[in-house]
């Protein structure tokens, strides 16, 4: 099966093994056809209205900003209305370092999202720590305190490859269930201890 | 400079001096608040630049650089004290408001607490960090300091050490929030602080009457991480510092390697670095422009200020290779040559810009809501922007001339003719309308130069290990946002000794406390909007 | 000449009390009537969303939504799916009931007045003698909703919001009170066909000149900051109190909120048409036979929405031109000019009423 994305052509993505695989472990579970159109419809919904939350820590921000500026606009892929309230939001652009001091607040504004919620790590530093990896109070990637869904690497990364990285989101949120459990759930508990 | 030591040695005959292109003069503790008080009343330092924290194994202290406002000499001091265990050193705080922060972050990263010194809380580091983390014994264990996702305790109160008039030590508790009062938490996420800044502010209904800043959301630890680099290595946090400035902050180690070192910069290289400073700072502008008319609620604003300073990402892309972090000035030059187009396209951005800018106006400047929103809102006096340290354009717009690039000229700003905008009202307008006006001269200065540009080498044959003389420099550059210092102690090895970074936003946040209050919320915004402060430049 | 949408409101009662007793006709018009407004309702506002983000693309030099569907129309459709099935989280230490009854407040408030605005020529809810006093006293309920949300809430972001909400609601409802009451003079009635037939021989713009044009200006002002957008969307700064009164909301709740937003939008854009641009009447020049019958062509319901739309993208465009007001300089204007200017204005419109200086 084949996840389409409008913008961007199946063949186009590097990594289409792992959404494939993402979808034969979810069809293992087999599901009954009335239930896989609502999904369908849901996904369909959810993945092209995925609103960001107004988070940024440092560089990457500026080109989360710009991200929304006229020139790359990305109004166009329904991400329009970030929220500054992560009550509203749907994913949280992790855009920047994460140091000691941050780690708590941004994990209360992860547990304050609503489900179905998101991570995307954009660059270096919220990947791995990047150029700060040595610092005394920076984390070795924010995937230390969140699930993370998404990794965008750069430094900062372009807002081409931001767009990359948002669609790929938007593939592994169309191949999630609604009815009969998220798909990242194993993941989560591991990195969230509950 | 001779002049200044002679006063100071007739005033303070244990003074001992060590020349160079600063004067340092080094006093014990004892006799420290009394030189201070001769260096401001006497001789009139206003301003204090930096206080530099300083680890030298045996003793620890601090070297804090002076400049006079009115002629623009600089002086150094240097105060020491052999107590590792509990050390302590005169506060400042009461000749020099900038003093607040710049002792509480010496207090965060080396221990060292001023006697006098109102409010000793961390600045950058969780209230319950163990250790004192550029202390060259720092424990760096990650079992010390795990990542802890509890939230610190929120403090009301705070600790100072008083000294009574009979010379006796007394530790006291002072309080920064009453319970009664309603505090509201202003960030760390919150879409008009520009990054994670956290204000916490006293309301009175919609009147603020009070901020207590809180830093460090974002501190990296560059200070730290620069001790273990080799010089070349350093340069490319400078580009990571405040992203906005990113080549004139790497102008700014550079300068301070060079001036080490004693190189000739080719004057190819000169002109490119000149011209690149002040794209930068024309990005910034416009970008300053985008972010403050959206605080103030124009949201189209926003769009227009980012279109334009796409097409200087776009210069900038072709010759630096990149759209942010450019690591484009080394030690002794440039990393590369610029592009056959870059003349061209920039001489097109020069005719370009003007015209965008009477759009600016019309839709923002001129609007009757716009106006009654800035003008008459956070004003700030000359004295206090001296004595708060509010230097660059925030700087300006009160009336300081406080321009580096015309008080210690550097690259070619000695050649090129350019105004210094200064305005005298020191409230929002005026500091919004000094960025505008900026926009204007920068693009006449690279007007001037860019079609000099000479032929020749772009960089220095330079030995990848580079070993400075053993020796303390400070160098400044005029950043975005006003003066970037960079303060380097050689030991003679090919690491830095230590490397402090002075930032030119950290002043700006010490200043919203007075600035802010009996305003409205929304003024405090406008505020911090025309300010215009990068987060992590601050917190570094 | 128009089409009179009473002739198929009748031929259905008629129908419907042949096969059933008068009761069972009339409970079922009500859940007709009731699912038509929802319906209404729900595309107008997936409709009004679209457009607003289409309009403030191109004034910001983008291209908006244009991935889901042609030219991005589906984007709302999309958006409406996602939040009926984001979760809505419980929260601790709040007062539930109010804080769940919030959303909801808001919501019937704009739905009630949709109940007596004038879609097309006998194409109406309710038509009473007092239409448009309902309007007003209905359109008000709205802040009791928007004021609870934000004291609920147990958050100081959303008191704030709530409470400058309240002052500017109470505030301008006085402004939109005093210019509608300015047209009452004018049209000698309340009721709502009683005004729009009155501008039969040209719209109350024209025929009331100059305090209907003042009265119209005033309305425009205070009917944007009675939705809260801006300049005047003081309630949910984005750039002071994060979101304002609904920071703590989310899922569907949350979408109440916003689609109130919009729905008032609608509203106030309604009414302002209903009162100074002659509701669904055609464009008519006494004397210019062969236009007027030009005119009476386009079938009414169009002209009532052409109208509407018309003025929501002059708020839409004040929305995104201009920089927020402070909340001392908001009330300043409303206490300080606008309620003097309308009082007087008011006062004009009486002398001209009794002497018969209109057209």
């Amino acid at each position: 099966m084949e996840v389409k994305i409008k913008s961007m052509k199946y063949e186009d993505f590097k990594d289409n093994e792992y959404i494939e695989q993402l979808i034969n472990e979810l069809k293992a579970s087999h599901t009954n056809v009335v239930v896989g159109c609502l999904d369908e419809v849901i996904n369909w919904g959810r993945s092209n209205s995925l609103w960001p939350l107004t988070f940024a820590t440092s560089c990457c921000g500026i080109e989360f900003m710009s991200l929304g500026a006229a020139r790359y606009d990305m109004a166009r892929f329904g991400f329009e209305v970030a929220r500054a309230s992560p009550r509203q939001a749907d994913f949280v652009m992790v855009a920047g370092t994460i140091v000691h001091r941050m780690a708590p607040v941004l994990r209360r504004l992860y547990d304050q999202l609503a489900e179905p919620k998101y991570v995307v790590a954009v660059g270096g530093c919220a990947v791995s720590g990047g150029p700060f990896k040595k610092s005394y109070h920076v984390l070795k990637g924010v995937d230390e305190i969140l699930p993370v869904d998404v990794y965008i690497p750069g430094c900062p990364p372009r807002p081409e490859a931001m767009f990359y990285g948002l669609m790929q989101l938007q593939r592994k949120v169309k191949v999630e269930k609604f009815f009969g459990g998220v798909n990242r759930q194993e993941k989560r508990e591991k990195v969230l201890g509950k | 400079m001779a002049n200044i030591q002679q006063e100071i040695s007739s005033f303070l005959p244990e003074a001992t001096f060590v020349e160079g292109t600063i004067l340092e003069v080094s006093v014990p503790d004892a006799k420290w608040h009394d030189l201070a008080l001769y260096l401001h009343d006497k001789l009139h330092f206003d301003y204090l630049v930096s206080i530099v924290g300083m680890d030298w194994g045996e003793t620890m202290g601090c070297v804090y650089y002076f400049t006079c406002t009115a002629d623009n000499s600089q002086v150094s001091v240097k105060v020491e004290t052999a107590d590792r265990e509990n050390p302590l050193l005169h506060s400042v705080t009461d000749l020099w408001k900038s003093a607040y922060l710049y002792e509480r972050e010496v207090y965060d990263f080396y221990g060292i607490r001023f006697i006098n010194h109102p409010d000793m809380r961390r600045l950058f580091l969780r209230n319950d960090w163990v250790g004192y983390p550029l202390r060259k014994d720092y424990n760096a264990d990650p079992e010390v300091n795990p990542i802890r996702l509890e939230h610190e305790a929120v403090d009301d109160t705070t600790h100072a050490i008083v000294e009574t008039p009979d010379g006796k030590l007394e530790e006291r508790t002072n309080t920064i929030f009453a319970p009664e009062e309603f505090v509201v938490n202003i960030g760390p996420q919150h879409p008009a602080t520009h990054g994670v800044l956290r204000l916490r502010t006293s309301l009175d209904g919609e009147i603020v009457k009070k901020i207590d800043v809180y830093c460090g959301y974002v501190h990296r630890g560059i200070e730290k991480l620069c001790e273990s680099l080799t010089y070349p290595q350093t340069l490319h946090f400078a580009d990571r510092l405040d992203y906005m400035s990113a080549q004139q902050n790497r102008h700014a180690v550079c300068l301070c390697i060079e001036d080490a070192l004693r190189l000739e910069i080719p004057a190819r290289a000169q002109y490119v670095r000149t011209i690149m400073d002040e794209l930068m700072r024309i990005s910034s502008h416009l970008l300053f422009y985008a972010t403050f008319c959206m605080d103030l609620g124009a949201t189209t604003a926003f769009f227009y200020g980012f279109r334009d300073r796409e097409k200087i990402l776009d210069i900038f892309e072709e010759t630096c290779g990149a759209r942010m972090t450019f690591n484009y000035y080394t030690i002794g030059g440039l990393m590369a040559d610029i592009h056959p187009d870059f003349q061209r396209k920039v001489k097109e951005f020069c005719a370009y810009l003007p015209g965008m800018l009477k759009d600016y106006h019309t839709l923002f400047t001129g609007n009757v809501i716009a106006q009654q929103r800035m003008k008459g809102v956070g004003l700030l006096s000359r004295e206090d922007a001296i004595s708060y340290g509010i230097a660059g354009p925030s700087g300006r717009a009160s009336g300081w001339a406080c321009d580096v690039r015309k008080n210690h000229p550097y690259a070619l700003y000695d050649q090129v003719e350019f105004k210094e905008i200064v305005r005298t009202e020191g409230d929002v307008f005026a500091r919004y309308m000094v960025r505008m006006d900026e926009i204007l001269e920068s693009i006449h200065i690279i007007e001037q130069l860019i079609d000099n540009i000479p032929e020749g080498d772009y960089a220095l044959k330079m030995k990848p290990i580079i070993k400075l003389p053993e020796g303390r420099y400070f160098r400044q550059v005029e950043a975005s946002r006003g003066p970037l210092g960079i303060f380097i102690e050689s030991h003679g090895d090919k690491y830095p000794y230590r490397l402090k970074i002075n930032s030119a936003c950290l002043p700006l946040v010490g200043g919203l406390d007075p600035m802010c209050r009996g305003g409205k919320i929304a003024d405090l915004i406008a505020i911090g909007g025309s300010l215009d402060y990068v987060i992590p430049d601050m917190d570094r | 000449m128009l089409f009179d949408f009473s002739i198929v409101t009748h031929w259905i009662d008629n129908l419907l009390r042949s096969v059933m007793p008068g009761w069972g006709a009339l409970l079922v018009e009500f859940v007709l009537v009731g699912v038509a407004l929802l319906l209404l309702y729900a595309v107008l506002a997936l409709f009004y969303i679209y457009f607003e983000r289409k309009v403030c693309a191109f004034f910001q030099c983008r291209l908006g939504p244009n991935r889901v569907g042609p030219y991005g129309i589906f984007q709302s459709v999309a958006d409406m799916f996602k939040i009926l099935i984001k979760e809505l989280i419980s929260l601790n230490h709040i007062d539930k009931f109010l804080f769940n009854l919030a959303p909801y407040l808001v919501i019937v408030a704009s739905m009630l007045a949709f109940g007596c605005l004038p879609f097309g020529k006998g194409l109406q809810v309710i038509d009473f003698n007092i239409g448009v006093f309902f309007l007003i006293a209905v359109s008000s309920i709205g802040v009791l909703g928007i004021l609870l949300a934000g004291w609920s809430s147990h958050n100081k972001f959303t008191l704030i919001g709530a409470i400058r909400s309240g002052a500017q609601m109470v505030s301008y409802e006085l402004s939109i009170g005093l210019s509608v009451l300015t047209m009452v003079v004018f049209a000698g009635t309340m009721s709502i066909t009683g005004i729009v037939e009155a501008q039969n021989n040209g719209w109350f713009i024209f025929t009331g000149h100059i305090p209907a044009i003042v009265a119209f200006l005033i309305y425009l002002v205070a009917g944007t900051a009675e939705t809260n957008r801006g300049p005047f969307d003081l309630p949910e700064a984005e750039s002071e109190l994060t979101a304002g009164y609904h920071t703590e909301y989310s899922g569907i709740h949350f979408g109440f909120f916003y689609l109130a937003e919009y729905l008032n939008l609608f509203i106030v854009s309604g009414v302002a048409s209903l009162l100074f641009l002659g509701g669904w009447m055609p464009l008519h020049i006494p004397g210019w036979e062969g236009f007027n019958y030009v005119m009476d062509c386009i079938p009414s319901v169009l002209w009532f929405f052409g109208k509407a739309i018309v003025i929501s993208f002059i708020i839409i465009w004040f929305k995104w031109s201009f920089p927020r007001l402070r909340i001392d300089q908001l009330l300043r204007l409303e206490w300080k000019y606008l309620l003097p200017l309308n009082l007087i204005n008011l006062f004009v419109m009486v002398l001209i009423v009794i002497y018969g200086l209109h057209f």
